[in-house]
């Protein structure tokens, strides 16, 4: 056991010295990648603000519909698609090199070519938004259309983060091949698990944008099949969910534990979270079309099973998380069955972050059992509810992660320390605060029945006359958090200009309490666990997208807004 | 491989409530018959002014031959047509909903009626409203820039005050 981990720990510190000018050019791909993200998303935060102001009924005067839906289009493309995979990508890459050791595969300047091409199509997609061109949702559900520039827009966003997935895979295969027999290091296997996971998932929209939307908003053809549509868009939208939250677990797993002085608590089992979120996330996606007519209810059952299957690695990984940290929390003195959560250095970014990540994951997992239940998801379906569901899990629990593990890597990236961790600590309380003044609210709102995505709400006072002290508390929530991610960007900002530090800051991983020595095939590879998704995509997608070539369907002519 | 005593069980307590949930569920879907609105049935939304069932004039509720309730309703932007709706409290109500243009939804607050009405295909929702009393029907899917205004009302009635009203329009 000892000359393991003394021949790895030796391993690592030659490759560090021979390395140190590939360290430098792949930070600015890094750093390119991250701060394309937290720039949109402190663009998409000032909307945001902007939304609460408008729906609190506050400010009349800034109640402009149409700006309205111009703001929840953008706000919501780039929270959901350009934040998280530019910060993915970034992540990915500082894995990558952090973890393996190894040049790139494809050298960094196809990563460069797949950022710029990435970049592009957001650049198109954005000013289509800015417009006013593109004012259907992040959702783009036809037969609303958008400026056909919006999609292509949207399809390079996507086809230069796939050059991304292929340089995950093949560095991980070309390490693989130096180190014959040795565990992929984890954070690097879960990465590379989550650049299966995002191919495969965005294989549904791209389908969807690629043989439907472009050739219709094009003129080439008239109409669009909306059933088909909706089901191609429910393929990739459920697990895009997890593509967002895998790089969350990786810090969970690896650097939370870290951070609290701690280890891991299991290596093996972390794996087996991240392999059964790989297979299950993917084909269950119609747990979003619950209420559509065009599917059999049979179907929907079938993808209400594996929803709640998906729900038992994020219950593993709570366990792992929890006893890393409890395992952390009594090597710093902790007694007793609580003591060791005060012993816990709160006062560490990463730590902080991970305990409220918990707490978010917590209530927002529980308020999510009933929008994922078959026969009580219409109680709340496109209610606030969802609204506040997904901002819990997402906006809460996985960007708040992303937040610190921004202020974890930044000093290894830019050989600078931090601004200020006291501004870190305020940021992370009070995106936490936010979030919750933000979305409990929301979940009640949607108890009242209030329809999401409404600007106003012209509805008559007898069914109203209970949302005012709500819609109040949204609007504080919404104030909380945009103060919050103003103090996260400008520390980042500021920690490109401090004194550079005397030894360059090394990026670390926690490592596992039981070391791995022998790691089985199946837990190191992704061959087989590929096979079986796709078998399971067919058997639960298949006939679901078939039917729509067996029955006669009659299309839609676009609309505009 | 290494495996934790404490962790194994709770790997299996994670599976039991996983599975606990999904049987609870299956039960409620086998014994109750409650399961989400579906129905695979195709329309041609562009022409339904021109079709017998949501033609104009054939909106609204009807009784079925076996005592239930039948609505024949449509979605366009921005409203629900019939816009005002009279239905019996404690009855077998059957939804049949078509939209005209495009996708939209529709939630009776407070109620278990939601479903999303898809341009191309039929939407049917089966359930009984069990108090009387005035429901907001809210459209829930953005449908363009009068969405906020798109809802009607419900007016869930006692038997007595719906069949009076229903000599009433005779």
């Amino acid at each position: 056991m000892h000359a393991q981990v003394e021949a790895s720990t030796l391993n690592m510190s030659t490759s560090e010295s021979s390395k140190s000018t590939y360290t430098e050019s792949v930070s600015g791909l890094c750093l390119a990648n991250l701060w394309i993200a937290f720039i949109t998303f402190a663009l998409a935060a000032f909307m945001g603000l902007y939304q609460v102001a408008e729906r609190s009924g506050l400010f009349p005067k800034i109640e402009f519909i149409e700006l309205y839906y111009r703001s929840v289009s953008s706000h919501g493309v780039i929270m959901g698609f350009v934040l998280t995979t530019f910060f993915i990508m970034g992540f990915g890459y500082w894995i990558s090199h952090t973890t393996l050791k190894i040049p790139l595969w494809g050298g960094k300047s196809l990563g460069w070519l797949g950022f710029l091409i990435s970049l592009g199509g957001t650049a198109a997609a954005a000013v289509m938004l800015f417009m006013g061109e593109a004012s259907v949702m992040y959702t783009f559900y036809p037969p609303l259309k958008a400026n056909p520039i919006f999609y292509f827009g949207a399809t390079f966003l996507v086809v230069g983060s796939w050059v991304w997935c292929l340089q995950m895979v093949m560095t991980m295969n070309a390490w693989k091949k130096l180190n014959v027999g040795a565990a992929v290091p984890l954070a690097m296997y879960a990465m590379t698990a989550n650049a299966i996971l995002w191919f495969i998932t965005s294989l549904g929209v791209a389908s969807e944008v690629l043989f439907q939307l472009i050739p219709w908003s094009m003129g080439w053809i008239d109409k669009i099949d909306v059933g088909l549509a909706r089901t191609l868009f429910s393929w990739t939208l459920h697990a895009i969910v997890y593509f967002w939250l895998i790089p969350a677990y990786i810090a969970f797993y690896t650097l939370v534990p870290k951070a609290a002085n701690g280890k891991l608590f299991s290596d093996e089992f972390s794996r087996i979270s991240i392999l059964m979120l790989l297979v299950f996330s993917v084909p269950i996606g119609m747990h979003h079309l619950y209420v559509d007519p065009f599917q059999d209810a049979g179907w929907k059952f079938v993808h209400m099973i594996g929803t709640f299957m998906v729900a038992i690695p994020t219950l593993i990984t709570g366990f792992t998380v929890i006893a890393s940290m409890e395992v952390a929390g009594r090597l710093r003195g902790g007694k007793g069955l609580f003591g060791w959560i005060t012993a816990l250095n709160w006062s560490n970014p990463m730590v902080l972050s991970g305990g409220l990540s918990l707490l978010m994951l917590t209530v927002g997992g529980w308020g999510g059992m009933v929008n994922a239940s078959y026969s009580m998801d219409v109680a709340v379906h496109n209610t606030q509810w969802i609204t506040g569901h997904f901002h819990l899990i997402f906006a809460g629990t996985t960007v708040i992660m992303y937040m610190s593990t921004a202020y974890y890597m930044w000093p290894s990236m830019t050989g600078r320390p931090l601004f200020s961790t006291k501004l870190a600590l305020l940021q992370l309380w009070t995106w936490f605060i936010g979030m919750l003044v933000l979305t409990l609210p929301w979940h009640i709102l949607g108890l009242l029945g209030q329809p999401r995505r409404i600007g106003v709400a012209p509805y008559s006072e007898e069914f109203t006359a209970a949302w005012g002290p709500y819609e109040f508390l949204m609007f504080v929530g919404g104030v909380i958090l945009f103060f919050s991610a103003v103090i996260f960007v400008v520390n980042l900002l500021f920690s490109h200009f401090t004194a550079k530090a005397a030894i360059m800051p090394v990026m670390e991983y926690a490592e596992p309490m039981h070391p791995v020595l022998n790691i089985p095939k199946l837990l190191n590879g992704f061959g087989f666990w590929t096979a079986v998704i796709v078998v399971y995509m067919i058997a639960s997608y298949g006939y679901p997208i078939l039917q729509f070539f067996l029955m006669e369907t009659n299309g839609t002519f676009p609309w505009s807004i | 491989m290494h495996v934790d005593g404490t962790e194994k069980k709770w790997v299996i307590l994670s599976f039991m409530m996983a599975f606990a949930m999904m049987g609870i569920l299956a039960a409620y879907a086998i014994n109750k018959n409650i399961h989400p609105p579906s129905n695979v049935e195709t329309i041609d939304s562009t022409t339904l002014h021109l079709s017998e069932e949501f033609n104009e004039d054939n909106l609204g509720i009807e009784k079925e031959n076996d005592g239930s309730y039948r609505v024949t309703m449509v979605a366009a932007r921005y409203g629900f047509f019939p816009h005002d709706l009279k239905v019996p409290v404690g009855q077998p109500i059957k939804f049949r909903i078509a939209s005209a243009d495009v996708l939209h939804g529709v939630h009776t607050a407070n109620t278990n009626m939601n479903t999303m009405v898809v341009p191309g295909y039929i939407s049917e929702v089966n359930t009984t409203f069990p108090k009387v009393g005035r429901f907001p029907m809210y459209c829930n899917e953005y449908c363009g820039l009068g969405h906020d205004y798109m809802w009607s009302r419900l007016n869930v009635v006692s038997m007595e005050d719906f069949e009076k009203s229903l000599k009433e329009a005779d």
